[in-house]
């Protein structure tokens, strides 16, 4: 399996060296990565309907318990036909659509890239790796969405995409992180045996918390939703591939996967219950109020997405079974949508609802497929839509609190979306065909074949569910831990009240559909409330916070190294003071310091004279000097100590300060002019309290047990193990060598940025 | 501060303080010293030079920019530290020993040549910034 996640990833690359050959005729055949994955993934299927399940392991970062395991079962098995299948559509689809587009092939990378992340975030067993594909394929996505870089709002709708999906990642890594600490493991696999271990974890509620706003943002839940609808600016292929049938399906499949680990009751059911509710309902009540083929279709892939995550939160074997229904359901009727309204932008040049009219005479083909794609939408018998329908329905019923009203929730939701299918499936084709539409022509198969396919698996799906049933439904029932019971997915039932409530939602759609037509009045009613959405809430939020940071940044960032040292010195002050005065006993034994001798004091008056000169002299170049002599006062300290080294190492770096110091202030003007008075007072009061602070540290740690143990380890060592007898020296080259290597390679950086900001300054400076 | 005395000195003083340079180093791994104190005292002797015969000259001396001895030290320490998994199948910086010392050097080893080049790092890096702002002011 790491063989058929890494092809797409290898693939990309080689196009990043190839690419060239991809952008004309050949482009086609990029859809043979798709395809022979597609039907590679096929051959499990006989294995994975038996209740098999494979997995294979490869080690990458034992130590830490991240290793590429993958596993292949029902879900993941759902999921990689479905990324695979569809994507083998949306290739063959992208060579005609972005026909000799100048970066077709670049197209074709992203595409690929996006295709392999997502399968591996799906074969994932190890958590890990779930969120490291999970993350890219948020960047893939970002790259797809902005596709059309030279616009600026398709790269804002990639930015925004890529905030939310991003915020998305980090939750899940913390999740994840929270979760492989309680757990013990990153395996998925091995979680499972221990949900009540985790259910009865202090951190459960935060894990929750945390991987359902992972799986929220990431498949556009209420309020993070509006990222979805402005990610329509990409090309349609991508909408189709990602926004209908795979990446904002990542969330629920998350969800699906987490539901035997982490589904603990109450509090799971009705977080998901409440959140996948008021999406679905949110955003099919926006559908009315759009004319925008897209964005009538995306509002209906959040809300198809909402009662996905509804359903997961009922929870019961008959609600997953749906939601597993559902998503085929939805996966080929969206797609075929999608693909159908980028035929009609293609041609018409519009993909505004309201124009649109009696394609159907130039487009026959297409119109089947659209006619059919609403049939399965609106879950009409005897396509697989009717089928999943009746699930929903089925689960909703039979739930063990308010029954009706969930119901009720779920009929209208419905109802919108049979709305929704029929206004971007069927009203383009119907009526009489504009004047200005008379020329069109159909394009090349390889565009309007795809959504015949899909259209065409739904109807065979509907009345033949059993294929469906033995290779998903099983054996997705059976991963989830429930208490299997044995079920045949069909579609007549008989009369009963199910089949009267799929009857109420076909008359209720029709009716909506012959009644109500999009108008731009009612989209520009809607538009009135716009400044209460989570959209512009939030991107008020993200400016809110541009401005704090800028405000932020600026109050600490002020260019004047004085500044910088002052906060660091004030801040090193309150966070000694703190700790020092919270527990401070000063009982430093004085009579066990030796005593004070003759050198001792004079190289302390010289000390003192060398700082007050620094502090109070006129002149720059007398106050450098005087810092020479407190530094080589210093030395002769160290000397007294027995730290010769320090001692040498001390009085070569003073002598260099100075000779840096003159160098500089030589070439300056001979007055000092001093800071004001009270900006030296502050700074005096400053440097004065840091030494005190300093000062009754040291003869605190003076009061503590000496830890003689490391000092003892390298004396004794420095010559058996080291060959040295300088213990200094043998600790900066052999037992610490790698903190020098380092230390050194900071001082490379140093003289680089001292070099680069000197001489890129001379140069801008020769320019004038 | 050309003065004539100051200018005789240094071109005796150059040479000097450079045998003494490296005498520090080699001597650092028994007695005071070491790569990183060397290289100080001959960047030193280089920026007296520089004071004494002005910055061009120093420069001519050199014959390269002092940055070069930066990326070269660098490597050496580098170097050195990889040796034993290359040489030896030991871990990394693990000290490796020539068995016989040899006479003037002393003990030849990997923390010899790590120290050395931590030497030329030193050198090239403060002379890089003390020439650079000469340079500039």
């Amino acid at each position: 399996m790491l063989e058929a996640v890494l092809l797409g990833f290898l693939f990309s690359l080689f196009l990043v060296f190839a690419g060239s050959y991809f952008r004309g005729k050949l482009a086609v055949l990029s859809s043979i990565i798709p395809i022979s994955l597609f039907v590679y993934f096929l051959s499990f299927i006989p294995e994975v309907s038996n209740g098999e399940v494979i997995y294979e392991n490869h080690e990458w970062i034992p130590s830490f318990g991240v290793n590429l395991s993958f596993t292949l079962d029902g879900l993941a098995l759902l999921f990689v036909l479905m990324i695979t299948g569809i994507g083998s559509l949306v290739f063959l689809y992208t060579s005609a659509y972005l026909k000799n587009h100048n970066y077709l092939d670049r197209f074709y990378g992203y595409l690929s890239l996006f295709m392999a992340s997502m399968l591996g975030l799906v074969l994932s067993d190890n958590l890990m790796s779930l969120f490291i594909f999970w993350e890219l394929t948020s960047i893939s996505s970002f790259y797809l969405i902005g596709f059309n870089n030279d616009k600026a709002d398709s790269r804002k709708s990639a930015l925004v995409a890529l905030g939310i999906t991003g915020i998305g990642g980090l939750l899940l890594l913390g999740g994840a992180v929270l979760l492989g600490d309680v757990a013990g493991t990153y395996r998925i696999s091995e979680m499972l045996s221990m949900r009540d271990a985790i259910t009865d974890s202090s951190h459960y509620i935060l894990i929750l918390l945390l991987i359902f706003g992972a799986a929220f943002t990431k498949s556009a839940q209420f309020p993070f939703h509006f990222w979805l609808p402005g990610a329509m600016k990409a090309p349609t292929p991508v909408s189709t591939y990602l926004h209908s049938a795979t990446m904002v399906k990542a969330g629920v499949y998350l969800l699906f996967r987490m539901t035997p680990v982490l589904n603990g009751g109450e509090i799971w059911h009705t977080i998901l219950i409440a959140v996948g509710g008021i999406t679905m309902l949110y955003s099919a009540i926006h559908i009315i109020f759009r004319t925008d083929l897209k964005g009538i279709l995306a509002y209906s892939t959040i809300s198809a997405l909402g009662i996905l995550v509804f359903l997961i939160g009922i929870g019961t074997q008959a609600a997953l079974i749906a939601a597993a229904v559902f998503i085929v359901v939805h996966a080929l009727y969206k797609a075929s949508l999608f693909l159908i309204t980028g035929i009609i932008d293609h041609e018409t040049g519009t993909r505004d609802v309201t124009q649109l009219a009696g394609l159907r005479k130039v487009l026959l083909p297409v119109a089947i497929a659209g006619f059919i794609a609403a049939l399965i939408s609106g879950g009409v018998p005897p396509t697989l839509g009717f089928v999943g329908k009746d699930l929903i329905y089925e689960s909703t019923l039979h739930f063990t609190s308010n029954a009706v009203l969930l119901t009720i929730i779920a009929i209208s939701t419905n109802v919108l979306l049979f709305y929704a299918g029929f206004v971007a499936g069927v009203k383009p084709f119907m009526g009489q065909l504009p004047k200005k539409f008379e020329n069109i022509h159909l394009p090349s198969p390889l565009m309007w074949v795809p959504p015949l396919i899909m259209t065409f698996a739904g109807v065979v799906f509907g009345i033949f569910p059993g294929l469906i049933e033995s290779a998903f439904a099983k054996p997705i029932a059976m991963t989830q831990a429930i208490a299997f019971e044995d079920f045949h997915l069909k579609l007549w039932h008989g009369f009963n009240t199910i089949l009267g409530l799929s009857a109420i939602t076909l008359v209720l759609g029709t009716v909506l559909y012959l009644k109500l037509s999009p108008r731009h009045a009612l989209e520009n009613s809607i538009a009135k409330f716009d400044f209460i959405s989570p959209k512009v809430l939030f991107l008020k939020l993200s400016e809110g916070f541009a401005v704090f940071s800028k405000y932020w940044t600026n109050f600490f960032q002020t260019g004047y190294l004085r500044h910088y040292i002052s906060t660091i010195v004030a801040f090193l002050i309150l966070l000694l003071g703190y700790l020092i005065f919270s527990d401070f006993s000063l009982e430093t034994d004085f009579t066990a310091l030796a005593d004070l001798t003759i050198y001792e004091i004079s190289i302390l008056l010289m000390l003192l004279a060398g700082v007050l000169y620094t502090v109070f002299t006129k002149s720059r170049l007398a106050a450098v000097a005087a810092l020479g002599v407190v530094g080589l006062s210093f030395s002769l300290l160290f000397l007294f100590y027995s730290a010769p080294d320090l001692a040498m190492t001390q009085f070569s770096v003073d002598t260099l300060t100075v000779i840096l110091f003159v160098l500089v202030l030589y070439k300056l003007p001979r007055y000092l002019n001093l800071s004001e008075k009270w900006l030296r007072i502050k700074h005096g009061i400053l440097s004065v309290s840091f030494g005190i602070l300093i000062t009754l540290l040291i003869l605190r740690v003076l009061t503590e047990p000496k830890n003689t143990e490391i000092t003892e380890f390298y004396a004794e060592n420095a010559y058996k193990l080291a060959h040295g007898k300088n213990v200094v020296n043998v600790i900066l080259v052999d037992f610490r060598g790698i903190d020098t290597m380092i230390e050194i390679s900071v001082l490379i950086v140093a003289a680089l940025g001292v070099f680069g900001l000197l001489k890129l300054r001379l140069k801008t400076r020769d320019k004038k | 501060m050309r003065t004539i005395i100051l200018k005789s000195a240094s071109s005796y003083l150059l040479p000097v303080l450079l045998l003494f340079s490296v005498f520090i180093l080699l001597r650092g791994h028994y007695l005071p010293g070491g790569g990183f104190v060397g290289g100080l005292v001959a960047a030193i002797a280089f920026v007296l030079d520089a004071f004494s015969n002005g910055l061009d000259k120093a420069k001519k001396i050199l014959k390269f920019h002092p940055g070069f001895l930066m990326p070269v030290g660098l490597m050496i320490a580098f170097l050195s530290g990889i040796s034993p998994m290359l040489l030896a199948d030991l871990p990394m910086m693990t000290g490796i020993w020539a068995e016989n010392p040899i006479p003037v050097i002393g003990a030849i080893g990997s923390p010899l040549f790590f120290d050395i080049g931590v030497y030329l790092v030193v050198i090239g890096s403060s002379l890089t910034i003390i020439f650079t702002i000469s340079e500039s002011v």
